[in-house]
């Protein structure tokens, strides 16, 4: 029974630098990088190889010493450079030097009718299971566990997103692939969860073994967490998969191929660069090689993921394993003289004391900079962030109980069912600017570890 | 601007850790963001672009909404009192005149009372080490709009320190607070000393001069209860009123447009509606608070009427609406966001439950002729109840969910 949801609450941020549908000839990426803290949930992450070490794709590098049957492996073949560590030997990335052609771990193909056990373990050992992420808590999803569901977004309406239909193109087989492996895993449904808003991408569209949604509404209609909740929500004791299209085509190749073949298509987004198009590379590339001779202002801020759940990375900086984007954007250190009190049509704002005629402009794009715009002051506003949150969740006061570390409260008001990009919108339309997303983190912590 | 931000740089190592005045930082903080909004960036995961609103847009949106009661409530102070004393006819008449005697009366009382309330939340500012709030630009302004232009000048920084202090400081400050500032300091006022905010003299500035034959002074609250006492229709009794300065003094059109005794600023529906207007349009206040706390008064002021024993129960219902500060206090008293209901099923309930008792208040007690500005600060004790009754409701809903 495929579901229909059509969705109100929610904000579409639209900024200046969408990609156009075209693979960019960008110079290729040397190096790339597996970054630790990209995986929520890794413990004790524990390094595999040493410098100077040469690598498949499909090699591990890693792996988490509190559940080591999950391997973290290299994306691409080359050479281990560099294996960085900051403060307290906390380890930040490993990064490895590429050979010019990608050469695979062969792990033979994956038999899809072996029991499901079997077969959870066989694609741990792959390199492509940190794809599936276990809800509650957003962690990378324990091979051990069994599902009720399996959830996939097939959109995202992240601001500058990539459209998948375009990125995805030519994968149908390995898309089919990956969800008839899901659906070996989990005793329930695998919901592919498409965009409602148009004709469904050719992709989507031919998917069997799966059930497929539609959703439309502004941002966050395409959050996996949104969808969940509106299809079958996360009560507590429950726990289901989610896992990103870019992630079901790696497990597709992975059962077909029989290797970690992590090569995709990302978009370089942003106002600063001069041309904001697609490219194609592997998971954890360099990001310089698309974005430096290719801005057109100094000074910048490069983002690994999208402006609103993404990290701030530098120009030398990696492409996180779960982005499927990079976004541009001018850096926002200055200080603007009254800037708060002037009239102006330049600035974004889901609030009409600032945007009160942005109606007349609906699809305005618009330059935003990482300027916070204000101090950070005590909850005064009301009534917004349910506005853009259009789950059944009062979001004020989940984030009063995480601030008061109350467990019992926590749980009744729904912690299970977000994680940080869930609320994203709500950081960013907050008056008194709070950090909200990593209260979300720090409550899901407080839960997850009690 | 360069210069001034060169200053700033310059000064900024003072009020710094380590500084010679670092006690009087978020004094520094305060001037310093108001000329300047801050260069803080993002942090490097999250959210990495933010709204442009904050704070002080928000709040300066309010003031701006309320510019229209504060206009129309200097030349009104002005044209009651030269209506009062006979040098006057027409409302256009001696328009001067009459802004100059306005302007006289109130703009002391806006200067005393953001001066008051400014010494206060800086001085708390300082020792409590939080951030100046922007939240006083409104006290500080609604707390002259809901006085009598006769008050006492002293009244009105007592009133102000008190509410600033016991309404919201102790508290923590703006976001903390249960009891809306300025409601508070009117209360305080009420209570403390009510020969100079109740009875018929207080409203209309006569100066040195007599009022004319006849005059009384009353407010339409106060005709409408005797009303009710003598037997008496209320509109009847509110037409005949004061005959001596013009016929229709207590029409319902005069009543909406605010050419009546009262409150500086409360008197004017229309200029009230025009706030509300510029509230809802800038999405700053609740529209659901505002349509059922109308709607709440207009609903007893009916049942009331069925229930009639007496003629000012029997008022029909929509004069609840134009008289006395009913419509002031529904647009910018209930709305405060942070002593409202904070659930938006809540704001339902609590707008519709502030007009009810406002009218009960009005037409059943006769201590207290005004009703809203108690019916308010009551139902700001009330709001987290009905918002514990709100969120419980969403985590049952929870709950069964798990369960079925």
């Amino acid at each position: 029974m495929s579901k229909i949801v059509k969705l109100n609450k929610g904000f579409d941020i639209r900024l200046v630098g969408k990609a156009s549908k075209e693979i960019a000839n960008f110079a290729s990426a040397q190096t790339f990088a597996i970054k630790p803290t990209d995986f929520i949930g890794l413990q004790r992450p524990k390094v595999l190889v040493n410098e100077g070490d040469t690598v498949k794709a499909g090699t591990p590098i890693l792996v988490d010493k509190a559940s080591d049957q999950v391997i973290y492996a290299s994306p691409v073949s080359g050479e281990i450079v560099e294996i960085k560590r900051g403060d307290r030997r906390k380890l930040l990335e490993i990064k490895i030097l590429a050979d010019k052609t990608v050469i695979h771990e062969n792990f033979g193909k994956i038999d899809l009718s072996q029991n499901r056990d079997s077969l959870a373990a066989k694609l741990a050992s792959t390199g492509v299971w940190p794809n599936i992420i276990q809800r509650p808590f957003g962690i990378v999803a324990n091979p051990a566990d069994t599902p009720k569901a399996i959830f996939i977004s097939a959109f995202d309406t992240h601001p500058l997103a990539p459209d998948y239909g375009f990125t995805l193109q030519g994968e149908e087989k390995y898309l089919q692939a990956g969800i008839d492996a899901l659906a070996k895993l989990t005793p329930g449904k695998v919901h592919l969860n498409v965009d409602g808003s148009k004709p469904i991408d050719a992709i989507f569209s031919g998917v069997k073994n799966a059930q497929i949604n539609q959703f439309s509404g502004p941002h966050p209609a395409g959050n996996v967490g949104i969808q969940i909740h509106h299809l079958d929500p996360i009560n507590k004791g429950d726990l289901v998969w989610t896992v990103s299209p870019a992630g079901v085509v790696q497990i597709g190749k992975a059962v077909l191929e029989g290797v970690y073949d992590t090569s995709k298509i990302i978009a370089v987004t942003g106002s600063e660069l001069t041309k904001a198009a697609y490219v194609k590379t592997f998971v954890g590339a360099n990001v310089s090689a698309f974005v430096k001779g290719n801005l057109n202002s100094g000074h910048v801020r490069v983002i690994s993921g999208n402006v609103l759940t993404g990290e701030k990375i530098n120009l030398e900086g990696f492409l996180g394993f779960y982005h499927n984007q990079i976004t541009v954007i001018p850096e926002g250190d200055y200080y603007e003289f009254l800037g708060w009190a002037k009239p102006t049509a330049s600035k974004l704002s889901y609030h009409r004391a600032l945007g009160l005629l942005s109606f007349l402009t609906p699809k305005k794009e618009f330059v935003l900079d990482s300027n916070c715009r204000g101090e950070e002051r005590a909850f005064v506003q009301t009534g917004v962030f349910e506005s853009v949150t259009p789950m059944d969740i009062l979001p004020v006061y989940l984030l009063k109980a995480i601030m008061a570390e109350d467990f019992d409260e926590m749980e009744e008001l729904g912690i299970y069912e977000i994680v940080e990009e869930d609320l994203a919108l709500c950081e960013f339309v907050d008056v008194s600017k709070h950090p909200v997303q990593e209260l979300v983190r720090k409550g899901i912590e407080l839960i997850q570890y009690s | 601007m360069k210069f001034l931000r060169d200053l700033m740089d310059k000064q900024r190592p003072l009020f710094e850790k380590g500084g010679k005045l670092e006690s009087l930082y978020y004094a520094f903080e305060a001037g310093e963001t108001f000329l300047f909004s801050p260069n803080h960036t993002t942090a490097i995961k999250g959210a990495q672009v933010k709204d442009a609103i904050d704070l002080k847009r928000m709040m300066i949106t309010v003031v701006i909404a309320m510019i229209p009661c504060l206009l129309f409530g200097i030349y009104n102070t002005g044209h009651q009192s030269l209506l009062a004393t006979g040098a006057t006819a027409g409302l256009w008449d001696n328009f001067g005149d009459k802004a100059i005697i306005g302007l006289q009366l109130v703009l002391p009382i806006v200067i005393v009372a953001y001066a008051a309330g400014g010494l206060v939340e800086a001085v708390f500012a300082v020792i409590r080490k939080h951030p100046i709030n922007e939240g006083f630009l409104v006290t500080g302004m609604l707390i002259p709009l809901v006085v009598p232009a006769t008050t006492p000048l002293w009244q009105v920084a007592l009133a102000t320190i008190f509410a600033v202090v016991i309404a919201k400081e102790v508290f923590g400050g703006t976001g903390m607070n249960i009891l809306n500032v300025a409601m508070t300091a009117r209360a305080f006022l009420y209570f403390a000393y009510p020969a100079q905010i109740s009875g018929d003299l207080v409203w209309t500035y006569l100066g040195e001069k007599t009022a004319v034959d006849g005059f009384s002074g009353a407010t339409a609250l106060a005709v409408a209860y005797n009303a009710g006492v003598d037997g008496v229709p209320v509109v009847d009794a509110l037409a005949e009123h004061n005959t001596a300065l013009g016929a229709d003094l207590f029409s319902f059109a005069n009543m909406f447009m605010g050419w009546i005794p009262g409150s500086i600023g409360e008197t004017s529906t229309l200029m009230a509606l025009l706030g509300a207007a510029i509230l809802i349009g800038t999405g700053v206040a609740s529209w659901k608070i505002i349509v059922s706390g109308f709607a709440g008064a207009y609903l007893m002021g009916l049942l009331l009427n069925v229930l009639a024993v007496n003629e000012y129960m029997a008022m029909p219902p929509q004069y609840h609406w134009v008289m006395g500060g009913l419509a002031f206090g529904i647009v910018f008293m209930a709305t405060d966001p942070v002593s409202a209901a904070q659930t938006e099923t809540g704001k339902w309930i609590y707008g519709l439950l502030i007009g009810v008792l406002t009218v009960i208040i009005r037409v059943t007690n006769p201590a207290y002729p005004e009703g809203i500005m108690l019916a308010v600060l009551f139902m700001n004790v009330f709001a987290p109840l009905i918002d514990y009754y709100v969120v419980k409701a969403n985590k049952t809903r929870r709950l069964q969910r798990a369960t079925v």
